[in-house]
């Protein structure tokens, strides 16, 4: 061979020259600005994490019990999961959102996917959905109006158009039951609605279980489809069964379903991605059928889901005292973001008597709040009072606490008063 | 519509005999069982105590045994007393580990690493990072939709890059009748493939036949893949678990970019620091400069956050910890040596007993000169199945084996069990 080639070139640029620069998530862009403002009462209320009273991730308690364990037990190694995932793991995590005594479990029904939380599941059901669903027409699916920001990418990533159908209403700051219920009826028999479990994001607005009923009712009555997401269980109302009601009322009135269940939030378990999709068939032998499908879409993208977040979940679940302590550890969550609700509409309606209605405030329920603020407020919030919430008005709860939640209050008076200009240096 | 979804169907080889429109899942086939798991079930129910599965995938001590690496330990117990959070990463993962990775595989004097032109993002071990590279390439790559792979490869790379959305087309790699490298093949698969197409390359310890084209069988392929402009996609699943050097396995990866290629690199420390199940692993592209590397990285965000969001951190931080201490890195260099180098007596082991000891007919010489986890044994599936049936020993129907699951406990009665069925009297 001769060495006239083994001299390097310089490096060839049209390779990628037509690539175009993505624009970074709103959300991103709002906590990298939060960060680097140097103005000492700032707050981040676009957070989609909990955070303590000191404005810190927590850990939850249970979790280091139970991080500690694994990391004492010997017997542990890293070796590769079922592709399906860990099945102590996929069990529990089943029961846990369909009930220990759910005909889809006990029937064997119920197929169970350890995911990459709730977005590996969600997009997991998707691609199921969008190689397999009998779709009347072309492949679409309803998404609440609004709904959280990744639902639209992750339909359409797989080749299923998004649908809006009505769900908040600006008016009341509430459900638009009427339109829910119309676009329901409108939509074409068989045809997929996603539907939030509890918990709502970005609004907090969940249906009552009276309106869950009436949902089922044309639901069942046009053989639509269910595609739950649940990314909240315990943290909306600090009742585990509570939280789960609306995906197990659906499941025994027969309703075709898939729900999508993260842990990452309720164990604040974020970055050690754990999830599960579950779906629901109508006899074992579909489900054996389903099982296997999933399987091959699982080992063609991930291989075999991650093993750590998924161990520690099982020895949460599984352990019936840690299991009662993780309970407690998500009353203690979901008990201050109640306290944030109370004391906001406290300060506004009594402190500050701040115009206009703010019991949506301790209505809406779980981590986000939809405050009712326009585009323009919001805007003066993060301007003005440097308070980094989203444009269309959403806060994270969670990110108020005891240190900052008077400010945010006199700053929410403010700009709905109009006067944000006074706020400027003086603070 | 339902032509459409049929289409869909064969496109990803499901056939659409079973549509029945009806019922909500009326057109759900039967998926197909995965022959690896198959053979683990096998054995599982097998009851002779002399059982040995050699289909397993995954590293075996001198006991059988799955292997914790120390520096593993060592660093999950130091990431557990720093106290991390469990705040999500960002969408490209663990910068540090990210950092980390890159350096590993490319070199430190690697000319596109130096200049902060190295796009590179965390991924769901090897398979997610090839998948995140199907999905980058099949999007973003103007001159082709067609990927060469070896024949044979890793059985899951297929479905994998056809589900990406790119047509998967082969080059010749396995010569069956010498048991090495058909490398006139290869050439020449090359030679004609169109110009411009993408070219998987196994970096090194081809899996699954442990046979790797010899430096300079690279440095012709290096010429070749410029002379046709193809893309070189190299998959990285054993970089120190090959050769027990951390460099020398990197070289095939490091004369591409070293002789100007633009690449795309799957890497995985799955085998390499025994990370398994905690799914750890980068995809990186190669670009021309930072204001490039960010475009390619602000894509890479695109494919992923429908997909998953964000990495799970846990491996990460345990492969990030190793790679960003200096003993922790030295005892981990040591821990891989040490698992290829018994690797490799077990070759030798082998290759003595049916060369010398037992005078198999046949010649064995390709067990010793093969590398990494897996061997082409040649035998052909009656064999693997009599093997399996009558001497307890599993493998896959091709006749590959994983050398991790021998040792010096079993490694005479397998080289026995060969024997017998090549002579026919098993």
């Amino acid at each position: 061979m001769s060495p006239a080639y083994l001299t390097p070139v310089p490096l060839p640029t049209e390779l990628w020259q037509q690539v175009p620069l993505e624009p970074p998530d709103n959300i991103f862009e709002l906590t990298a600005a939060y960060k680097v403002d140097p103005f000492a009462k700032k707050v981040n209320l676009g957070v989609g994490a909990y955070r303590d009273d000191d404005n810190k991730p927590w850990v939850l308690p249970v979790v280091r019990k139970a991080t500690a364990r694994l990391l004492n037990d010997d017997t542990l190694d890293h070796e590769y999961l079922p592709i399906l995932g860990l099945p102590e793991y996929t069990t529990a995590a089943a029961k846990l959102i369909l009930g220990s005594e759910s005909p889809a479990i006990s029937e064997g029904r119920a197929v169970s996917v350890q995911t990459i939380s709730g977005t590996g599941a969600n997009h997991l059901g998707a691609l199921f959905l969008s190689r397999f669903y009998g779709f009347n027409g072309p492949a679409k699916v309803y998404l609440s109006n609004p709904t959280w920001v990744n639902h639209h990418a992750i339909f359409r990533n797989v080749g299923i158009e998004p649908v809006d159908y009505a769900y908040y209403d600006p008016k009341t700051i509430g459900l638009d039951f009427t339109g829910f219920l119309d676009a329901l009826r409108k939509a074409p028999d068989r045809s997929v609605f996603l539907l939030h479990a509890c918990a709502h994001n970005p609004t907090g607005v969940d249906p009552t279980p009276k309106q869950w009923d009436a949902i089922g009712d044309v639901i069942l009555e046009k053989k639509l489809f269910a595609f739950f997401d649940c990314a909240y269980q315990g943290f909306a109302s600090g009742d585990m069964d509570l939280d789960a009601w609306a995906v197990r009322r659906f499941v025994d009135r027969g309703v075709p379903l898939l729900v999508c269940q993260s842990f990452a939030k309720n164990a604040g378990l974020y970055g050690e991605r754990v999830g599960a999709l579950h779906v629901v068939l109508s006899d074992k032998k579909t489900a054996d059928w389903a099982r296997s499908q999933l399987s091959v879409l699982q080992r063609s993208e991930i291989g075999n889901p991650p093993s750590h977040g998924a161990r520690l979940v099982s020895l949460i679940l599984n352990d019936p005292e840690l299991f009662t302590e993780w309970k407690r550890d998500i009353e203690t969550m979901a008990g201050r973001i109640i306290d944030m609700r109370k004391e906001l509409y406290q300060l506004l309606t009594e402190v500050y008597k701040t115009p206009g209605k703010w019991d949506h405030i301790l209505n809406q329920i779980g981590m986000f709040s939809f405050t009712g603020l326009n585009g323009e407020q919001c805007r003066a919030m993060v301007e003005w009072a440097h308070i980094y919430m989203a444009g269309n008005g959403r806060i994270s709860m969670a990110g108020l606490n005891s240190h900052s939640v008077e400010y945010v209050a006199e700053s929410l008076d403010k700009v709905v008063r109009g006067r944000q200009s006074v706020m400027t240096s003086d603070v | 519509m339902l032509a459409a979804i049929a289409r869909r169907r064969v496109a990803t080889g499901i056939t659409a005999k079973t549509l029945r429109s009806v019922s909500t899942w009326g057109a759900v086939p039967q998926g197909p069982p995965d022959p690896i798991l198959g053979i683990t079930e096998a054995f599982k129910a097998d009851k002779d105590p002399r059982k040995i599965n050699l289909g397993v995938g995954a590293y075996r001590d001198e006991h059988g045994k799955p292997y914790v690496l120390q520096t593993v330990k060592k660093a999950e117990e130091a990431v557990a007393s720093q106290g991390v959070d469990k705040e999500y990463l960002p969408i490209t993962g663990l910068a540090e580990f990210t950092a980390r990775a890159a350096l590993l595989a490319y070199g430190a004097e690697s000319e596109p690493l130096t200049k902060g032109a190295v796009a590179i993002t965390q991924s769901i071990s090897g398979t997610g990072a090839l998948r995140i590279g199907g999905e980058f390439l099949a999007r973003h790559y103007p001159h082709s939709k067609v990927i060469y792979v070896p024949t044979p490869t890793w059985g899951n790379h297929i479905p994998l890059f056809r589900d990406s959305g790119l047509e998967v087309r082969h080059y010749r790699y396995f010569d069956k009748q010498n048991v090495a490298l058909d490398f006139e093949g290869l050439k020449s698969d090359l030679l004609s493939a169109p110009e411009g197409a993408i070219v998987l390359l196994h970096a090194c310890a081809h899996n699954p036949t442990g046979i790797d084209p010899t430096p300079e069988q690279w440095e012709a392929l290096s010429h070749i893949v410029k002379e046709k402009k193809l893309f070189p996609f190299f998959d990285m699943a054993y970089q120190g678990f090959a050769s027990g050097d951390i460099a020398r396995d990197a070289f095939a990866l490091r004369h591409f970019v070293a002789q100007g290629h633009q690449v795309a690199l799957a890497q995985s420390f799955a085998k390499n620091m025994g990370l398994y199940g905690e799914r750890t692993g980068a995809f990186s592209v190669t670009t021309a400069d930072p204001e490039e590397k960010a475009r390619v990285d602000s894509q890479l965000k695109i494919i992923i956050r429908p997909m998953y969001s964000n990495p799970p951190s846990h491996g990460a931080r345990i492969a990030s910890a190793i790679l960003g201490d200096q003993a922790l890195y030295t005892q981990w260099e040591s821990e891989v040596k040490g698992m290829a180098d018994r690797i490799i007596s077990m070759r030798e082991k082998i290759y003595n007993i049916l060369t010398h000891d037992l005078k198999t007919p046949g010649e064995w010489g390709h067990i010793k000169t093969q590398i990494g986890m897996f061997s082409y044994t040649g035998l052909n599936p009656e064999q693997t199945q009599a093997l399996a049936q009558k001497a307890h020993v599993y493998m896959t129907k091709d006749g590959r084996i994983s050398m991790a699951g021998l040792n010096a406990g079993n490694v005479e009665y397998f080289a026995a069990s060969v024997d017998a069925v090549v002579r026919g009297t098993l």
